[in-house]
């Protein structure tokens, strides 16, 4: 029976594969997303099914004014169109493997709390070209990302990385260069620290060579199948949030007001994190608070299914004789889990349809639950404000 | 506990034996059988001992019997024996095992590989060990998973399922087998496994008229009982409103979603994944509430109900005085014969 053998260990090479064909990021509908967010996202893709080249969104370009931009570059399978597809398209890592090579820029715009681009480049494709209009491709640039296979020679990924730093220097000084050492997951953490130092070393020395010091180079250790691609991206978007040292400063308060062990500002569409307190980011705890926002919004797209008007007016009538809204402590989704091991609670509050404020708390300190969502309440307040702030100076910009 | 031998549990296989071994009356014996590789240990690993999907990779052949004792609601311990598939096992079990084998069996659960090359052999040793189960229990029920189904092309599942089911079916003798299409990739191995155990446990129909009453009582849309470890599904109640939830496979969604974040939990505590890892969940929005608690000894209550600060906090007062009388019917043997007589759930 051939039908029944077709499934396994379907690899871009198989002819047998007979599923659906893919091409390009892939855009993956899934759990992830809360209330409004979830309903937006839905008819998004719906119009983008229904109608490939018009977007219900200003198509990026020239027209998109003002969106910082993230480019995604390097040498060809390094994994560029991976890493987008599993941060910004919820793609599981192991179906990265059907991607197609990137035949041309792929521009996708991310609509989140803040509106930015991510351009998936060709990587055998050369940008210093003079036939590239430079300025164009550079010219609003938030971050540069330049993907390294860590599991390949790199030498002349290296070079190219060096080249393109040296051409970009003398006209965009301020861009931020990420480098992303990829595919770092099953290699040993011995190997992984020398295949750093010896990529660092080997840029520094060519740009001091050409006299160029101190370019704003940073460097993450990065693997779709772990955290750490997301832990990765979210150091790249928070240098380009402009008020971050105020949502600092916010969430720092109220982890010393409440004693939270450590508390962060998810983006829930991504799960990159845009601001956490100034306590150390340890990778367990990044981990919980993460799959813990997919607990929730798994957990609502079962349940959150719409029950009918008449029901609801049933609960609006007696004992209660108070509308719905009023019988609600609170608008937003709030949430909490009290561990077993050291009876730690972590509780999830959403702050708009785009952010959730996920935060680990001190051992035992459930019984002080409802003191602690009063301090919430005031922070989402001033959280929500922050962002009002920007979005109206965004739209008078 | 074992020594409360006068319970009137109704053992299926207690019949053959009921003299020789009055202790063992309670311990349901569970077999586990299927062709080699058909991914028996796989589900028992996902289901009991707390494995994700990839972690079952590393597991090698199961040699002879692999006996193992779970500890489950309501005082009952599974005595499971997951039957390595191997011809020559198989062979053993048919001939010089036989009565040890297939004597004092309560379930049976024949799991076929969707992928198997060989149908026409698969069926002629299950019409064997049905042969052998007839003989030595012949008021054994019978489950049949036919596994590894996410390897078929999604437009064919049903087709090629229900081909396999009814030419299963028509070798099964007296026996009418019960048939499920699973994969360990995806929640259906939870549905299958949830309404074979819902069959295993003692005073059950007890355990949901309770749950029924206590849903009425705190007006929930949904009242759920899991398993601690498996987080299964062994008993639920749901009000009319939360009957026209369209997300009929909700259960096993829910038990797939905790158990992974279990693992998460683990992970971040240290602590081994079969520990307990939470004791209370809270979740609130303006269109649905819920809560999970540690409930008794062996089980977790979620409990979904409609938004309201004041319903969600009564409600799980209500749910922790009812506690008490739950912890009797899960483990009854500390109460001893009266425990059929427990009363109304505290209002």
């Amino acid at each position: 029976m051939p039908l029944l053998h077709s499934g396994r260990r379907r690899t871009k090479l198989d002819r047998k594969y007979n599923g659906p064909p893919r091409q390009g990021p892939v855009r993956h509908i899934s759990p992830a997303q809360l209330n409004l967010e979830r309903v937006y996202e839905q008819n998004r893709a719906n119009v983008q099914k229904r109608d490939a080249t018009k977007l219900p969104e200003p198509a990026p370009g020239p027209a998109a004014k003002g969106k910082p931009r993230l480019l995604l570059m390097g040498q060809r399978r390094s994994g560029k169109s991976s890493i987008s597809s599993v941060v910004f398209h919820k793609m599981p890592p192991n179906e990265t493997l059907f991607l197609e090579s990137t035949a041309r820029i792929q521009k996708d715009s991310m609509h989140s709390f803040m509106d930015f681009q991510v351009w998936d480049f060709p990587g055998q494709v050369d940008f210093m070209d003079p036939s590239f209009d430079l300025d164009a491709i550079f010219g609003e640039i938030g971050a540069l990302i330049w993907v390294i296979d860590a599991q390949d020679e790199y030498l002349e990924a290296i070079n190219r990385l060096n080249n393109t730093i040296l051409n970009l220097q003398p006209t965009y000084p301020n861009i931020n260069i990420e480098v992303f050492i990829h595919k770092v997951d099953g290699l040993s953490d011995d190997y992984k620290l020398d295949i750093q130092r010896d990529i660092m070393q080997r840029i520094q020395d060519e740009l001091s060579d050409h006299g160029v010091e101190n370019a704003p180079i940073n460097f993450h250790l990065t693997s779709i199948y772990n955290h750490s691609i997301f832990e990765a991206f979210s150091k790249v978007i928070q240098k380009l949030i402009p008020h971050l040292p105020t949502l600092e400063a916010l969430l720092n308060d109220l982890c010393r007001s409440c004693r939270f062990e450590k508390a962060y500002l998810f983006d829930v569409l991504s799960k990159i994190y845009i601001a956490t307190d100034p306590s150390p980011v340890d990778m367990p705890s990044y981990e919980i608070c993460s799959d813990y926002i997919d607990v929730i919004v798994d957990v609502s797209e079962i349940y959150g299914w719409g029950r009918s008007p008449e029901y609801i007016t049933s609960l609006e009538g007696e004992p209660w004789n108070t509308k719905i809204e009023d019988q609600v402590a609170c608008k937003d989704a709030e949430s909490a889990i009290v561990l077993t091991d050291m009876k730690r609670p972590i509780m999830l509050r959403e702050v708009n349809k785009y952010l959730a404020l996920v935060a680990v708390m001190r051992e035992g300190s459930f019984e002080r639950m409802p003191l602690v969502t009063l301090n919430v309440d005031t922070t989402v307040q001033g959280l929500a404000e922050v962002f009002e702030i920007t979005k109206q100076k965004e739209a008078r910009g | 506990m074992e020594h409360m031998s006068n319970l009137s549990i109704h053992d299926d296989g207690a019949a053959s034996s009921p003299v020789s071994e009055p202790r063992k009356q309670k311990k349901k014996k569970v077999l586990l059988m299927g062709k080699s590789g058909s991914g028996k240990s796989s589900m028992r690993s996902i289901i009991f001992s707390n494995y994700v999907a990839k972690d079952t990779r590393r597991l090698g052949a199961t040699i002879d019997v692999d006996l193992s004792h779970v500890k489950f609601l309501g005082n009952l311990t599974l005595n499971l024996w997951d039957c390595g598939g191997q011809d020559a096992f198989m062979e053993n079990y048919l001939s010089q095992q036989r009565q040890h084998v297939f004597s004092n069996v309560g379930v049976l659960i024949y799991v076929f590989d969707i992928e198997s090359r060989d149908f026409d052999r698969d069926l002629l040793t299950y019409r064997s060990i049905i042969g052998a189960l007839s003989q030595f229990s012949p008021t054994a029920s019978v489950y049949i998973l036919v596994h590894k189904m996410d390897l078929v092309v999604p437009n064919q599942r049903e087709e090629i399922y229900s081909d396999r089911v009814s030419l299963i079916e028509a070798k099964s003798d007296s026996f009418s087998p019960i048939p499920f299409a699973t994969s360990i990739w995806d929640q259906s191995l939870y549905k299958a496994w949830a309404e074979i155990i819902h069959d295993l446990v003692p005073n059950l129909d007890q355990i949901e008229k309770h749950l029924g009453s206590l849903g009425k009582i705190i007006m929930a849309e949904e009242v759920l009982l899991f398993e601690r470890s498996s987080f299964l599904v062994v008993s639920s109640w749901c009000s009319d409103v939360g009957g026209q939830n369209p997300t009929t496979d909700r259960f096993e969604r829910l038990s797939n979603i905790i158990k992974n974040f279990k693992q998460s939990t683990s992970r971040y505590t240290g602590t081994p994944k079969s520990a307990e890892q939470f004791s209370l969940f809270e979740l609130k929005l303006n269109i649905f509430s819920m809560f999970i608690i540690k409930f008794t000894t062996n089980t977790y209550l979620a409990v979904i109900l409609p938004p309201g600060e004041e319903r969600f906090n009564s409600a799980m007062e209500n749910c922790y005085i009812a506690r008490q009388q739950f912890e009797e019917l899960d483990s009854p043997a500390k109460r001893g014969t009266d425990r059929g007589a427990t009363g109304e759930v505290a209002a």
